[in-house]
């Protein structure tokens, strides 16, 4: 198998100018990710060099099978220079035909919650190979990923794409998304971003949202970020039915979580529906935390959402 | 789908991509000692650019409330940077960076013993006499869903202790590959790993950190201690630090302490180790309370140890709470040994407390 591996890792630059393009798109769910590739003549810098394509939209939800062309735009990243953000993806590792968490005995679970978080060791840490690739993947493409880490339920894991610029933090975020689904493909395992994926004493999974605007980040941002907070409370019931589907099965108030009927704010409060850090409290200036949304969320429609209610928006 | 040996390869060429080809930027593993002070912890974060300096790095926290270290209404624990190491695993500019945890306050939180620890080797008498430390960190081995030890058969187990100790072949030496990975992994980290040897009880292993002035007994301990723990999970091998990991007549496992001062490693050295040897007598009880959790099961009397309750120290004797070296003794000047701390004991703890008992505390 070492054969097709040296065929996979042939290098092309080597014998030809031609590379080749992955285009990526999201699917009909708004979850589910898809991508094709074709040749081109010589590498490309500017995305508005790049072909436009199309892809048969009735194989993904999107189109009728008569009329089934849908239209690929490429991005082009004009993007606010006022709001910035940074999302903590949370994610759950599944063991491929059972769909029982990676690391789980089948038919049984692991010990319960407390050594997993950060943890390290065969008995608490599965699928770091998965997350280390994934690391130096999203770097090596350029992706603006700040970290990972183990989380709380075993075979859960975490890595944050930010600070990124308007609607770049969407951009990075789904490319992420799309470099994890290939890497686990690789691995044979298959990746979950369902917000309660183990009912019962697990910790669920979620997209925490970090938001600034220049202002918030200047002296005086403190007053601006409770201001920004009071306005998100005033549209909770709006935000809360952007921020992903099946949320109810994590926002319990348990588990680190607030009620999904309830918004509560507070200073390093894991159990609140916006968290202040205590540094930005220190400060007076930074950054809060819109800890609502799922893992399955939408960063186009989160991030934007946060910004037109707390920009644009007038109670 | 490819097959499992073609896809691994694919994995490892992500795990292994040399990122300084193409971007400045680097990994900063910070690692932690969670809420029941034996529980390593880590996360990642990405810097600009390579760092050498620890005081260059931010610090950072971490949710103190998902390791019994603070409440979930005032969850922040702060990690200040303390030391850093280069990372084995991801290799390039990326490192691994030892951390010890604060409140937002800035006050060392209970479970951080290195900030005492690092009061004691500042203390001007202590530093006036350099303390050196030799750690031998013993460890088992076990199989991952029976934490059985590695090598042992499910349900039974194997012959009598004799043929393991430094032993080679299939049927006398369980785990190799993890010791040997280990021994170059830190030394790669910059960690003063002296030496490797397979223990008495099979299964179990030993690695040596040291010399290592001071403070930096304690962070290289910890950090050898992570990288083993990863690279045994790698292996889908657990490893555990308990003292007495199988009852009965199997060893228990140790981490000995050897230790001199300038005082000790110059002439007459031999009446001064003497006197601190006499010291560490009177303070028996409250060194044994700090060495490590289940000694009692470990410090027997028998299995190359003393027993628990009673001091006793002689020349070449492994039976001996304290043993000085046939070496020492001819030259009148040299280092002792410690074979009271458990293998689960936090060198900080040890270190410190040695230093304090023999340097600073009046009988």
């Amino acid at each position: 198998m070492s054969l097709l591996t040296d065929l996979i890792n042939l290098n092309l630059s080597d014998c030809t100018e031609k590379v080749i393009a992955e285009y990526i798109w999201i699917g009909g769910s708004g979850m589910d990710m898809r991508s094709k590739a074709r040749t081109l003549n010589a590498p490309v810098d500017d995305p508005k060099k790049l072909p436009q394509w199309n892809y048969d939209g009735s194989s993904t939800g999107q189109a009728p099978g008569e009329d089934s062309e849908v239209i690929l735009y490429f991005i082009n990243s004009q993007s606010c220079q006022i709001d910035r953000f940074g999302i903590e993806q949370e994610y759950t590792l599944l063991q491929k035909d059972v769909k029982w968490p990676l690391g789980w005995p089948v038919g049984g679970y692991p010990g319960p919650q407390g050594p997993y978080y950060c943890g390290v060791g065969a008995d608490k840490a599965f699928g770091r190979d998965i997350v280390d690739a994934h690391y130096k993947a999203c770097l090596y493409a350029g992706v603006n990923i700040s970290g990972i880490n183990g989380e709380v339920m075993p075979g859960q894991w975490e890595f944050q794409v930010g600070p990124a610029v308007g609607i770049s933090a969407g951009d990075e975020l789904w490319i992420a998304r799309y470099i994890l689904e290939r890497i686990t493909e690789i691995a044979g395992v298959v990746l979950s971003f369902d917000p309660k994926p183990i009912p019962g004493d697990w910790n669920g999974a979620g997209a925490h949202t970090n938001y600034s605007t220049k202002s918030m980040r200047e002296d005086g941002g403190y007053e601006l970020i409770k201001k920004a907070i009071e306005k998100l409370g005033l549209r909770h019931k709006e935000h809360i039915a952007a921020y992903g589907e099946g949320n109810e099965r994590r926002l319990t108030g348990r588990h680190e979580t607030a009620n999904i009927d309830t918004f509560l704010w507070g200073v390093a409060n894991r159990g609140a529906s916006i968290r202040v850090g205590r540094e930005t409290e220190k400060n007076g200036k930074g950054y809060f935390e819109d800890r609502r949304p799922a893992s399955n969320m939408d960063p186009y429609v989160v991030t934007s959402m946060v910004a037109e209610t707390t920009i644009l928006w007038k109670p | 789908m490819s097959s499992s040996s073609s896809s691994s390869c694919l994995l490892n060429d992500l795990i292994n991509l040399k990122l300084s080809e193409t971007s400045d930027k680097i990994i900063a593993e910070y690692i932690w000692i969670g809420g029941s002070g034996m529980d390593m912890r880590s996360k990642a974060r990405s810097l600009p650019g390579k760092v050498n300096d620890p005081t260059q790095l931010p610090k950072w926290n971490y949710d103190g409330s998902s390791t019994n270290q603070a409440p979930g209404d005032d969850s922040e624990v702060i990690l200040y940077p303390q030391v850093i190491f280069k990372d084995p695993f991801r290799r390039g500019n990326n490192i691994l960076v030892m951390c010890d945890a604060y409140t937002p306050a800035g006050q060392p939180i209970p479970t951080n013993k290195r900030f005492n620890a690092a009061k004691i080797f500042t203390h001007p008498d202590v530093a006036a006499e350099e303390p050196w430390y030799g750690i031998e960190q013993e460890y088992t081995l076990l199989q991952k869903d029976t934490n059985w030890p590695l090598g042992w058969p499910i349900g039974g187990y194997p012959a009598p202790q004799g043929p393991y100790y430094c032993g080679v072949g299939a049927d006398k030496s369980f785990g190799r590959d993890i010791v040997d990975a280990h021994y170059k992994a830190c030394l790669y980290a910059g960690i003063n790993i002296s030496g490797v040897n397979g223990e008495v009880m099979p299964g179990q292993w030993e690695f040596q950190v040291g010399p290592c002035v001071g403070i930096s007994s304690g962070d290289q301990v910890w950090v050898a201690r992570y990288i083993l723990e990863r690279i045994a999970e790698i292996a889908g091998v657990v490893v555990s630090f308990d003292p007495k990991p199988v009852q009965g007549d199997w060893n228990g496992a140790g981490a000995h302490c050897n230790y001199s001062t300038k005082s000790m490693r110059n002439d007459g050295g031999l009446d001064v180790m003497k006197k601190a040897i006499e010291k560490l007598s009177l303070r028996h009880k409250e060194h044994i309370a700090a060495y490590g959790e289940g000694n009692e099961r470990r410090l027997t009397g028998r299995h190359e140890t003393a027993d628990i309750n009673k001091f006793s120290w002689g020349v070449a004797n492994r039976g001996a709470s304290v043993r000085i070296g046939r070496e020492t003794e001819k030259a009148g000047k040299g280092y002792f040994e410690d074979r009271r701390p458990a293998s689960n004991m936090d060198p900080y703890v040890v270190t410190s407390m040695i230093a304090e008992t023999t340097i600073l505390w009046k009988p």
